[in-house]
Formats: C-alpha cells, sequence, structure tokens
C-alpha cells in the first residue's frame, strides 16, 4: 500500500518535471530564435536556420539606415524618462496625502482614482486628441507624456507601502519643527527607496510599451517612438527579416537588463505590493 | 506644534493637487466628454445633436457586432485556458521540494519583459509562411508545405489566443505565486497528515485561499482582452476578412482610420465602458456567493 502511493507519487513527479520543461521551451524559444534570427539574413531566416550568423552588423546598418532606429529609440527613451520621473513624483506624493492624511472627502476622491482604472481607453482617445489638437500639441512627445503621469494604479500602490510608514516617525519630525514637505522628502522618500524603484520600474514599462496613444499622436518619423518604428517595419510592403528581429531584440534589451538587475523591484512593480 | 491639528487636512489636498489636476483634465474630463459626443455627429462642418441615432445605428452595424462577437471569442477562450494555466504553474512552482525552482518560474515569466508590439511582431513572424513554425511542422512531417496561418479566419484567431497565452500567462503567474507564499506551509502539512492527495490539496486550500487573487486576475484579463488592439493590430490587422478585428480597433478605425466618425467612436466605446461594468460586477457576484 505504502509503496503503490510512492510509486503514484513518483510518476506524478515525472509529469510534473515534463510539463514544467515543456512551460520552459515554450517561453524560451521565442525569445531564442528572436536572438538568433537578428544575427541571420533575411535568406538564411526564411531558410528555417537555426545558429548564430554573422549578419548582426549588417542588420544593424539597415534597421539604422537614415538612424531611423536610433532616432525613434532615443524619442522612446526621453518620453519614458520624463514620464517615469513625473509619475513617481506626482503619485507617490498622491499616494502619501491619501494615506497621511486620510479624510471622508479624501477617501471618495481615492475610491474615484480606482473606479477610473476601469475606464476604457477607447472611451478617452477622441476627446484628448481633440484636446491636444487645440493646445498644438499634435505631433509632440508632450502629448504622449502628460495623460500618463497621474496613473491611478502607481496611486494605489504607494497608498498601499505607505501605511508601513509609521506615522511616529512623521509625529518625532513635526515636533523637531520639519515642514510636511521636509518630511516627505528627507524622511519617507529615502527611506522607501525599494518601494520607489519598484514604482518607477511599473511607468516605464507602461510608457515603454504604449502604442495607441502615440500611434494616434506622432505622425512624422522623427517623432516616432520605437514601438511604433517596429509596427511600421513590420507592416511595410517589403518586410526585412533580419533587421526587423534585431529591431524586436534592441526594443528587449532595455527592459531585460531592468529585470534581471532589479527582479525584486520588477515583480512588485508588477504586483503591486511591496513587503 | 507649529500648526493646529486641524490644519493638517489642508496638506492631504496640497499633496493630491498634482495628481488631481492631471487626473480630472486627461480622464475624467476626456470620459464625460465621450459620452456628451456619443450623441453628436458631425455634419456640414459643426456638430449637431442627433439623440439616440448613434446608438441606433450601433445595433446594425455588422462589422461592430463582428467585431464583438471575435472579442468575446477571445475573452471565453483565452482568459480561462491562461489563468487556469498560471495557477496550476504556480502550485506546481509554489512547492517546497522542486529542483531547478528559480530557473523554471524566471524562464516562464520572461515573456513579460517584451512589448506588446515586439511579441506581436514576433509571433507574426514565426507564423509567417515561411516561418520558422512551417518549417518545423514540415520537418517533423506534420505538414507536407508551408501553410498560410494568417489567411485562414480560424487559425489566425487561434494564433492571437496562442500569442497572447505566451505573453501573459507568467505574468499572472506571479500574482498567484506572490498570494500562494502567504498560505502557511503548516495549512499543507496539515492537509498531507489529513490524507489529502494534492488535486484535493489544490481544490479545498489553494483555490478557496486565492480567490481574491483570481477575482482580482479575472477583472484585469477581462479588460485587457475588452481592451485587445496591440497584439492584432500588430499580428492580423483585424484580418483575413475582418476575422480577428476586436472591439477597440474597430473603434479606433472609425475614430482615425476611416472618414473620421468621431461621434460614433465614442458611442462605440461606451459599449465597452458597459461591459467593463456588466463583466465586473458578475465576476464579484460570483466570488462572493460561494
Amino acid at each position: 500500500m505504502n509503496k503503490k502511493s510512492l510509486n503514484i507519487s513518483g510518476l506524478s513527479n515525472y509529469f510534473m518535471y515534463i510539463f514544467l520543461v515543456v512551460a520552459v521551451f515554450v517561453s524560451l524559444f521565442p525569445f531564442i530564435w528572436m536572438i538568433i534570427s537578428s544575427t541571420n539574413s533575411s535568406v538564411e531566416i526564411t531558410k528555417g536556420t537555426f545558429r548564430f550568423g554573422t549578419e548582426l552588423i549588417d542588420n544593424w546598418l539597415k534597421l539604422n539606415k537614415d538612424d531611423g532606429a536610433l532616432i525613434a529609440f532615443w524619442n522612446s527613451a526621453k518620453i519614458t524618462l520624463i514620464t517615469t520621473l513625473a509619475a513617481i513624483l506626482v503619485c507617490s506624493l498622491a499616494g502619501y496625502g491619501f494615506e497621511k492624511y486620510s479624510s471622508k472627502a479624501l477617501n471618495i476622491v481615492y475610491s474615484l482614482f480606482l473606479l477610473s482604472m476601469m475606464i476604457p481607453f477607447a472611451a478617452q482617445m477622441v476627446p484628448l486628441f481633440k484636446m491636444m489638437n487645440t493646445f498644438g500639441l499634435l505631433n509632440n512627445h508632450w502629448a504622449v507624456i502628460l495623460p500618463n503621469i497621474a496613473m491611478p494604479f502607481l496611486i494605489f500602490f504607494f497608498r498601499q507601502n505607505f501605511k508601513a510608514f509609521p506615522n511616529e516617525l512623521i509625529e518625532a519630525a513635526r515636533i523637531d519643527g520639519a515642514s510636511e514637505f521636509l518630511i516627505f522628502f528627507k524622511i519617507v522618500m529615502p527611506s522607501m527607496k525599494s518601494t520607489f524603484a519598484a514604482g518607477a520600474i511599473y511607468a516605464f514599462l507602461k510608457q515603454w510599451n504604449n502604442y495607441i496613444w502615440p500611434l494616434i499622436i506622432l505622425q512624422t518619423n522623427q517623432q516616432k517612438t520605437l514601438t511604433l518604428f517596429i509596427s511600421s517595419l513590420s507592416s511595410a510592403y517589403y518586410v526585412d527579416y533580419g533587421p526587423l528581429m534585431l529591431s524586436v531584440v534592441f526594443s528587449t534589451i532595455p527592459v531585460l537588463i531592468i529585470f534581471i538587475t532589479m527582479q525584486k523591484q520588477f515583480v512588485e512593480g508588477i504586483v503591486g505590493t511591496s513587503k | 506644534m507649529r500648526i493646529s491639528r486641524r490644519n493638517y487636512k489642508i496638506y492631504g489636498w496640497i499633496f493630491i493637487s498634482a495628481a488631481l489636476i492631471l487626473y480630472v483634465l486627461f480622464t475624467v474630463y476626456p470620459f464625460m466628454e465621450s459620452f456628451r459626443l456619443s450623441f453628436l455627429t458631425f455634419t456640414d462642418g459643426r456638430y449637431k445633436f442627433v439623440g439616440l441615432d448613434n446608438y441606433r445605428r450601433m445595433f446594425s452595424d455588422a462589422l461592430f457586432i463582428n467585431a464583438i462577437k471575435n472579442t468575446f471569442i477571445f475573452l471565453v477562450i483565452q482568459v480561462p485556458i491562461m489563468l487556469v494555466l498560471a495557477l496550476i504553474l504556480a502550485s506546481i512552482l509554489n512547492q517546497k521540494k522542486l529542483f531547478f525552482k528559480t530557473f523554471f518560474r524566471t524562464s516562464i515569466f520572461v515573456p513579460t519583459v517584451t512589448s506588446l508590439v515586439a511579441y506581436s511582431v514576433l509571433f507574426k513572424m514565426m507564423f509567417s509562411y515561411d516561418g520558422i513554425i512551417n518549417k518545423v511542422l514540415i520537418s517533423l512531417n506534420i505538414l507536407s508545405g508551408p501553410y498560410q496561418w494568417l489567411n485562414s479566419g480560424f487559425w489566425a484567431k487561434v494564433i492571437i489566443i496562442v500569442a497572447l497565452t505566451w505573453r501573459w500567462t507568467g505574468y499572472n503567474m506571479i500574482f498567484y505565486l506572490s498570494f500562494l507564499q502567504n498560505i502557511p506551509n503548516e495549512t499543507y502539512e496539515a492537509a498531507k497528515i489529513d490524507g489529502a492527495n494534492a488535486f484535493q490539496t489544490f481544490w479545498k486550500i489553494t483555490i478557496p485561499q486565492l480567490k481574491p487573487v483570481i477575482l482580482l486576475t479575472t477583472i484585469m484579463s477581462t479588460n485587457g482582452t475588452l481592451q485587445l488592439f496591440d497584439e492584432v493590430m500588430n499580428i492580423t490587422q483585424g484580418g483575413p476578412s475582418n476575422a480577428t478585428l476586436t472591439m477597440s480597433q474597430y473603434i479606433y478605425n472609425q475614430a482615425f482610420v476611416y472618414a473620421p466618425n468621431f461621434g460614433y467612436a465614442s458611442t462605440l466605446s461606451y459599449v465597452i465602458v458597459a461591459m467593463m461594468v456588466v463583466l465586473a460586477l458578475i465576476q464579484f457576484k460570483v466570488v462572493g456567493d460561494d
């Protein structure tokens, strides 16, 4: 009896590992293929070659014709960095305000913020477009940055994390005569670096991956972001596979670096907890 | 103290003011203005009030009804597959004794680092006529010649579902894993002593404990699917012959691709709003009931 049940658990263990290996293979295969293909010519890729080639530099030169790839990368980097810095500042202040000065009225406003996470972008984009048109911000990076600074999820995220910050410390600082903003910037902020890093990663990913709004707003190649650049490469009449694969790798590298160097905060930024 | 207790309240408003202003300007106002626009139509150079005309038009708009149908096919098939897979993977990876745990977890999570456009392009290439999937299937003798996957309405849908599942399963798995880590190991030990097998443990302990996060991921995935845009736009562009056209893509087309029709596009966007509210209420009810 005992032996039989042992066998069953041994067998299910066996299946479990097979399942995991299949899952890992499926997850990694497109990645590996993408990296390998970025080093091969289109001819080799369509032949089904599955080994590293020597075309990486050639692919890059084709991809970066007229500095196209670098301009798109720079545009994405600029938009994403400004958004991220502004978003963590604005949202952390708001999260702190909601948590540490909570009142009935503020809680109502907070619930509205949370509810607004449900608003589909489709129900905002038309008036937003008209508004940007009125402001003269069509084809301007600020039109992509401004609507993405007050992120409701980020406000929620910061509020949740500020709950853990001891009120006694704030009180003590007040008695010492510190102003409310000084307390926030000199005491709270430096002691919650990990939370801020996780929040920054969330904002970064959101803007780096942003597609539909830049697609509507940015029209010229000089202004286009990396996602738009890749998208237009892949929908061109003649698609050059090697450079296209390299562009996909190129857009993934910054995120991959963040993931590898800050895995803990990366996951926290996605799940919305940091403990 | 310099200031009386009562005055601290004002600081709450000061701290949230920047977020509040940006949020009202760029979220609340557009959302409400969309509602107003949904009753207007643009003729002879100006907007005219047309009452419920846009809403009436919607019901006889075969393309939009088709887009709703496609979106719901993605919703009903893809979301459950992905969430169940994520749950199974999470409960396997939560086991104490497991070789290469970090490697498994990281590998399955890693698709999350790709941007939506990037992985869509990747999948479009993999499934293209001269793509790697055809090559592999031919070399395994499953296919005798290359197949035009994206020219078939059925397979185009399947590929979107496969791509979505690839990108988002690890993402959802991480949510489950972070909650599973809060279930004390003693609970599982106790179940083991009581003679519960792995399947019973999963149903009687894991699932009930994960209820809130299952609700959260279901609502998030539902919202994501109702707004599906990046993937279809970059894998199939809604084709072949609108077989993968989604609601968001159709609204985008109405507003920015066809002769711009802002009023009608706003009407359609409020259909998504209504669907989200209804589905969220249903999901809360289902979870709340048992």
